[in-house]
């Protein structure tokens, strides 16, 4: 039987491509490369983000697909791709380390292999292709959540991550199976024609298909594992999980229930409605009694992802785009409050209790105003990015007619607003102890943290740019 | 007959699968899984998927249940190891929610296949579908995409076992 390979444009899946060379370049230059050239690695692992990003370009408003959408070129994968890779170029800047001990190419390899998984995840209609991204993706999470193999705290991060894990992906493929047992096929763009769309079969698996989801992204009741992984997990791999695999989980979540399955919009929005308002209330109120700030940060994390459920379960142009919007905004501030972490954490000390910020604002200016500025804006005050982000996600839901979500929302916010601002209460208002925390001083970190700063203050005042570029997202979306 | 063999092997495959979550000593389980993983690829070849249930027979029953056997005995659990469950309520609620589920799920299984109309298979439309040739036909044609980001992930999981097992990084 011969067989003919049909032709493959690879301007589409050319991103992914980069990536992986990339990755497979720097775990095998590991071995060959002196410990007094290892700083080569993260700066190549920089590079092949840059010129993943540069074949990105071209695909805007191109429209290509691949293999009837398993591989999608739309302007809604481009937007995800680029978010992807700007938490990744942030994360490699904020894991340097200064006292000359490296991570090692393993590191920075499983970085861009994870980077690669959320790639191909973000820009499928085809639910085997969003599994394998989102297996690829959380394979090598799983070992950057352990890589302190010495820390017991890093160990258990990892065992339970990947435990619950590996149990939540069970209900993602039993839902795929079920999904393709009554409707014969995984292309979501073929399957949304089927007849069978309202069978029971169907819908047992759409909702273990959110289910799986709903893991991945920290939605309350599926988010027991986001505190003591993100405590526990290497600070710089805790930014990177909470910027990078959430807004996977959410472009896996767009394209399967908001562009997939419009038609069935009814039967899955009340669900998302629940868990958006269970979300936002759980994880904010949780976060108030949390001392340790990785802790509180992971609250907070589960808290913006019911945001982000509000701008999905509002639906439409507005949703699609407020939502995007907001998942670079947070990725921006989320990396840059753990960057401030990273900064303070040096010489082994962790510096992680809330009293160990006692006092710093006055005594490191710079480093108090870059924190300020990420908690104003998690919190949603103007003028930063957080609260444009809100606005939009909140007006969207008013114009699509769930004015008591926004409502929620809103008052959620101001619930927020307490344990955000103690933070900075207790960086400027308070005494320091007498040997207190000296911060770090390397470059990249520097870097990372003034990015961060300036591009959340940036886009507060000038949102209008980014939101010119998520609102043609919609537009050349396959559907 | 073909009917008869069904029934036998799925009521095998269910009971052997109930005695590995039942069973105390961590290596009997493990026997168990291979009783259950045997029986399903019996029932794939009743089902005319012939590659599929060598497949099974030769990883799962095989590679995969001899490391499994090999951890569990360099491990030496012992049975008190394992120790009370001292939750008895988080037991019950999972009894009774796994309870619920299985029905639903049997309810919507049945009320869905009822409805639909599925046309019936051919045995030898079974064993062409089945069959190596056209799996590795659809493997790279269809599915080429997929299965190059199978290898990928592959590479992902080796690369992360050594970063965690090795002694020395």
């Amino acid at each position: 039987m011969p067989i003919t390979i049909p032709p493959i444009d690879f301007r589409v899946i050319m991103p992914e491509i980069v990536i992986t060379l990339f990755a497979c370049l720097v775990m095998l230059l590991e071995p060959f490369l002196p410990d007094r050239r290892k700083w080569i690695l993260p700066h190549l692992s920089s590079l092949g983000v840059f010129v993943a990003a540069y074949f990105c370009l071209p695909l805007w408003n191109s429209n290509l697909l691949l293999w009837q959408g398993q591989a999608l070129g739309d302007n809604l994968a481009v937007i995800f791709k680029i978010i992807f890779l700007l938490g990744t170029l942030l994360t490699i800047l904020i894991s340097y380390l200064k006292s000359g001990h490296h991570w090692g190419g393993e590191y920075y390899s499983l970085i861009l292999f994870s980077t690669l998984g959320m790639m191909i995840m973000a820009s499928s209609s085809d639910l085997i292709v969003i599994f394998l991204g989102l297996e690829v993706m959380s394979i090598a999470l799983y070992v950057l959540a352990g890589f302190n193999r010495s820390d017991l705290k890093s160990n258990e991060s990892a065992m339970k991550y990947f435990l619950m894990g590996a149990f939540s992906t069970g209900f993602l493929l039993y839902g795929i199976a079920l999904i393709y047992g009554t409707t014969g096929s995984t292309n979501l763009n073929i399957l949304v024609n089927n007849p069978h769309l309202t069978e029971p079969l169907f819908i047992t698996g759409l909702g273990l298909i959110l289910v799986g989801l709903a893991f991945k992204v920290a939605t309350v009741p599926f988010h027991m594992w986001v505190p003591d992984v993100y405590e526990g997990a290497p600070t710089p791999i805790t930014a990177f999980m909470a910027a990078g695999p959430k807004a996977a989980g959410f472009a896996a979540l767009l394209r399967v229930f908001l562009i997939g399955l419009t038609p069935l919009a009814p039967m899955w929005i009340t669900i998302l409605w629940i868990l958006a308002v269970l979300t936002m209330t759980l994880g904010n109120v949780l976060a108030i009694a949390q001392m340790n700030i990785k802790r509180m940060l992971a609250y907070s994390s589960i808290a913006h992802a019911g945001y982000i459920l509000i701008s999905v379960v509002a639906g439409g142009d507005d949703g699609l785009s407020s939502s995007v919007f907001y998942l670079l905004v947070y990725s921006l501030m989320t990396i840059g409050s753990f960057a401030v972490i990273i900064a303070l954490g040096e010489k082994g000390e962790k510096n992680e209790e809330l009293p160990d910020y006692r006092g710093l604002g006055l005594k490191y200016p710079l480093l108090g105003v870059c924190m300020t500025i990420f908690m104003v804006s998690l919190s949603g005050i103007p003028p930063t990015a957080g609260f444009v982000g809100k606005f939009y996600i909140f007006s969207a839901a008013v114009k699509n007619g769930q004015l008591e979500l926004a409502i929620i929302g809103v008052l959620n916010s101001l619930i927020s607003v307490y344990y955000y601002l103690r933070v900075v209460v207790i960086m400027f208002m308070q005494e320091a102890p007498s040997p207190s925390v000296v911060p770090h001083s390397s470059w990249s970190v520097q870097l990372a943290l003034w990015l961060t700063a300036m591009a959340t203050l940036g886009l507060g005042i000038f949102p209008d740019i980014l939101f010119k570029i998520t609102q043609q997202s919609w537009l050349f979306t396959l559907r | 007959m073909g009917t008869i063999f069904f029934f036998v092997l799925a009521a095998v495959s269910v009971i052997s699968a109930i005695l590995i979550v039942a069973q105390k000593n961590a290596v009997a389980s493990a026997l168990y899984l291979i009783v259950t993983l045997c029986s399903q690829a019996m029932l794939y070849l009743l089902l005319g998927a012939s590659f599929l249930a060598v497949i099974q027979i030769i990883v799962y029953a095989g590679a995969i249940m001899v490391l499994f056997l090999f951890v569990i005995m360099l491990l030496n659990l012992r049975r008190d190891e394992f120790g009370p469950d001292k939750k008895k309520i988080q037991r019950v609620l999972a009894f009774a929610l796994g309870a619920v589920w299985l029905i639903q799920v049997v309810a919507v299984i049945k009320l869905g296949l009822s409805k639909m109309s599925l046309s019936p298979v051919t045995p030898e439309a079974a064993l062409e579908t089945g069959s190596v040739q056209t799996i590795g036909k659809s493997l790279f044609t269809e599915y080429l995409y997929p299965f190059e980001i199978t290898s990928i992930l592959l590479l992902v999981a080796i690369l992360g076992s050594i970063v965690l097992a090795k002694k020395k990084i």
